[in-house]
């Protein structure tokens, strides 16, 4: 008898809590580290960042003001669901990184944790960055972490999950929705990662996902004036000054990125969470 | 209505000099660019020939910095820091009332506002930051957060001390230098800021002061030796900063317009409304950035509300900043004047119902009555720009979600304000609006505790509190 032939997975791109093929009909290939073919990816266009940034801004109002508690439980969810898929995530992160099995369940290890770490984080962000404000006068004044908005996320080209994850999760961990850019040449862990979030509690458009070119979608974003901020982590050094010059156009909050890709399976503090936080600063008289 | 004597305040307590100079590597020098000459708004006289900065002096003020701080600032204790700015806060106080009236002089606003507002706020923020200088360790950014370096900052006319304190304090504080520009209609009190500085014996280089236009100001931002930018002033020239820093690394904080919706239910108590709503838009002549320009009233009690805010604005006495009785000053330059009067204009041609206090304007002078107009709706150019002078724009809404829709339809997100006794409606309001600052029953508070800045496209990053500190550390 012939060994079973396996049904093999068609890659597409997330957005709005569905799976769309590029609406442009445009795949690409993709290889692993040994150029030896792995699928065909969608390769997004303009159009479907458009498309991401309208699911993202119709998410925005129902996460933002879904409670600090109810964010945790749904990122800790997500954690929960990447454990029941953790060997297929392995075997993607090996094929797509080039690295041997027990360094990719390793970084697999690491994703979920920082899933933990930042489900963890929700309902204490606020405790740690807002503050009663002691004015000098007969005032109750307060402020407040909240979220900026719709966050336009260059994934990380090299770590495919564990650095995708690192940008995605305090992104969305405060309240803020998603459109985000998978590494272009190993984009497969990005949108498994994606059916993971359909199949947990994340609510459609809270996170989508794009394949494709990113120096062809990174301007589209950077100058989409729906979008609120952005974060330069996996944008092609020659192009971070044009992206920062768009985003200026709409007073975009922009967190850069160092030249060299960080070590994602470091610790990691709080900076990212912050970088997509406003402050609120509340004031009431006080009296009788 | 009451009539009132004159009581001007003596100007002759702002010690006015005939010239100013720039304060560079703590020397006042000559400036190599063209002397300006700054105007009284209330009379057009001149007042003082000042001092500019050519591209050369930008150039020496930001080496004359880093210098300082690499070899003393940057490396002080903390605690030594603190002093001096403490000192600072002190020796503001002491000439208080100088500052007051040399404030008033050079930006038209009245007397009592420079008095009560703008001086003590300032010297309040050099006293605020000046105890954060040893205890940054505690500020949740790391256990040693270390200064970025050298800071450019470029500030606005309309609070011309009180901005450079907001300014220069947090970014003492954390241990950089910096190199400012005062706004070039109102150099005068920076440069009495700046000789506080010396007699409170600061380092040469920690503090430059280079007054100029906006060329000093785009010559210091695009300085490569500057890490830090901070800026307030309009959303255009923000933007234009925001680009021009694009891909040169520096940090970058930006404090800029706004276009306030200031909303009033039905079940606010109408006459302490009316004095927040006034307060809100005809303070310092709605020279504000979070100035409440837009006022969204429920339409139950529009029409109530109207006629207490017009005999209630009707009482404004506008006139000589310097007379402690004025309400209302002068505008500060007549470009700023012209710009008001053709926002006005288009608010009349496009439909609004125009009304205009009928207090009498002095015969010289850069002044505009306080106007309020009705009828307007969320398309007009008065709903959306900012006017940045004494007018009001009126709108109305019937539901709660309705205000909060139009609240929010703006780029802007500076400040709002919300009117009504309902205390869960108060904080149901205050989570929904995305402004940086929501003033409920009040308006236009200022601390240096309560961090201050905008949503979109009022800026980035905040002033004050804890949080200010992030802007001026490396974290």
């Amino acid at each position: 008898m012939s060994e079973r032939l396996s049904v093999a997975k068609t890659y597409k791109l997330y957005i709005g809590g569905a799976f769309p093929r590029s609406e442009s009909g445009r795949s690409y290939q993709v290889r692993d580290s040994k150029s030896a073919f792995l699928a065909n990816a969608a390769q997004a266009s303009r159009k479907d960042v458009r498309e991401a940034v309208v699911a993202a801004r119709k998410a925005f109002g129902g996460w933002a003001r879904a409670t600090a508690y109810n964010r945790g439980q749904v990122l800790y969810r997500v954690a929960e669901l990447l454990e029941g898929r953790r060997e297929q995530f392995v075997t993607e992160v090996a094929a797509s990184e080039g690295v041997p099995l027990k360094r990719a369940q390793s970084i697999v290890d690491g994703a979920i944790d920082r899933w933990v770490w930042y489900a963890g984080w929700t309902d204490k962000i606020a405790t740690v960055l807002g503050a009663s404000n002691p004015v000098a006068g007969p005032y109750f004044s307060f402020s407040v972490p909240e979220p900026t908005g719709v966050v336009g996320v260059l994934a990380p080209q090299s770590s495919s999950l564990l650095g995708l994850v690192s940008v995605v999760a305090p992104v969305i961990a405060t309240g803020n929705t998603a459109v985000v850019v998978g590494s272009q040449d190993r984009p497969l862990p990005a949108i498994t990662l994606s059916e993971v979030l359909a199949t947990s509690d994340v609510p459609g458009g809270v996170v989508n996902i794009l394949t494709g070119r990113t120096a062809e979608l990174a301007p589209w974003l950077a100058s989409h004036a729906d979008v609120n901020a952005l974060d330069l982590a996996g944008a092609p050094e020659s192009m971070t000054a044009e992206l920062e010059k768009s985003a200026a156009n709409t007073v975009k909050r922009v967190l850069r990125a160092k030249p060299a890709e960080p070590d994602w399976a470091a610790a990691q503090d709080i900076s990212r969470l912050r970088a997509f936080l406003e402050t609120k600063t509340v004031w009431h008289p006080m009296g009788v | 209505m009451w009539e009132y004597a004159p009581a001007p305040e003596n100007r002759d307590i702002a010690n006015l000099k005939p010239s100013y100079r720039m304060y560079l590597d703590g020397e006042f020098v000559e400036g190599g660019g063209e002397p300006l000459k700054t105007v009284n708004p209330a009379t057009e006289e001149v007042l003082a020939e000042v001092s500019t900065a050519a591209p050369s002096d930008v150039d020496r003020a930001v080496k004359a910095a880093r210098r300082a701080h690499e070899r003393v600032w940057g490396r002080m204790p903390g605690a030594e820091r603190a002093k001096y700015i403490f000192r600072i806060a002190r020796m503001i106080a002491e000439r208080s009332r100088e500052l007051a009236v040399l404030e008033s002089l050079d930006n038209g606003k009245p007397i009592k506002e420079s008095r009560d507002v703008d001086v003590p706020t300032a010297s309040a923020h050099f006293f605020y930051h000046a105890g954060w200088a040893d205890k940054l360790g505690y500020a949740g950014l790391g256990p040693d957060p270390r200064p970025l370096g050298v800071a450019g900052q470029v500030i606005p006319w309309n609070f011309p001390l009180l901005m450079a304190a907001w300014k220069l304090a947090p970014a003492l504080a954390c241990g950089n230098t910096v190199v400012l520009k005062p706004a070039e209609t109102t150099p005068l009190t920076a440069l009495v800021l700046a000789e506080i500085i010396q007699q409170a014996e600061l380092p040469p280089g920690v503090v430059n002061i280079l007054p100029g236009a906006g060329d000093v100001g785009a010559e210091l931002v695009n300085h490569p030796g500057v890490d830090k930018v901070a800026f307030t002033g309009s959303t255009d020239v923000g933007k234009l900063i925001q680009r021009s820093l694009a891909g040169s690394g520096k940090k970058l904080t930006l404090e800029l317009g706004g276009k306030a919706a200031n909303v009033v239910f039905d079940d606010a108590p109408l006459d302490q409304a009316v004095e927040g709503i006034v307060n809100g838009i005809f303070f310092n002549q709605g020279h504000v950035c979070c100035a409440g320009s837009r006022l969204l009233v429920q339409e139950s009690v529009a029409d109530e509300l109207l006629d207490k805010l017009r005999t209630r604005v009707s009482t404004l006495r506008l006139g000589d900043p310097l007379d402690k009785n004025t309400d209302v000053g002068a505008i500060n330059s007549r470009e700023q004047l012209n710009k008001i009067n053709e926002l006005v204009s288009s608010g009349e041609a496009e439909g609004a119902t125009r009304w205009t206090s009928p207090c009498p304007l002095p015969d010289k002078g850069f002044f505009f009555a306080p106007t309020v107009f009705a009828d307007v709706s969320q398309a007009m150019r008065i709903a959306r720009e900012e006017i940045f002078g004494p007018v009001l724009s009126v709108l109305t809404f019937r539901t709660p979600d309705e205000a909060v829709a139009k609240a929010n339809n703006t780029p802007y997100g500076l400040s709002a304000g919300i009117w009504t006794d309902k205390g869960s409606r108060i904080l149901w309001m205050a989570n929904k609006l995305r402004a940086g600052v929501v003033w409920a029953n009040t308006f236009n508070r200022f601390d240096p505790t309560a961090p201050f800045g905008g949503y979109q496209e009022s800026g980035f990053g905040r002033e004050g509190g804890r949080t200010g500190l992030e802007a001026y550390l490396d974290v």
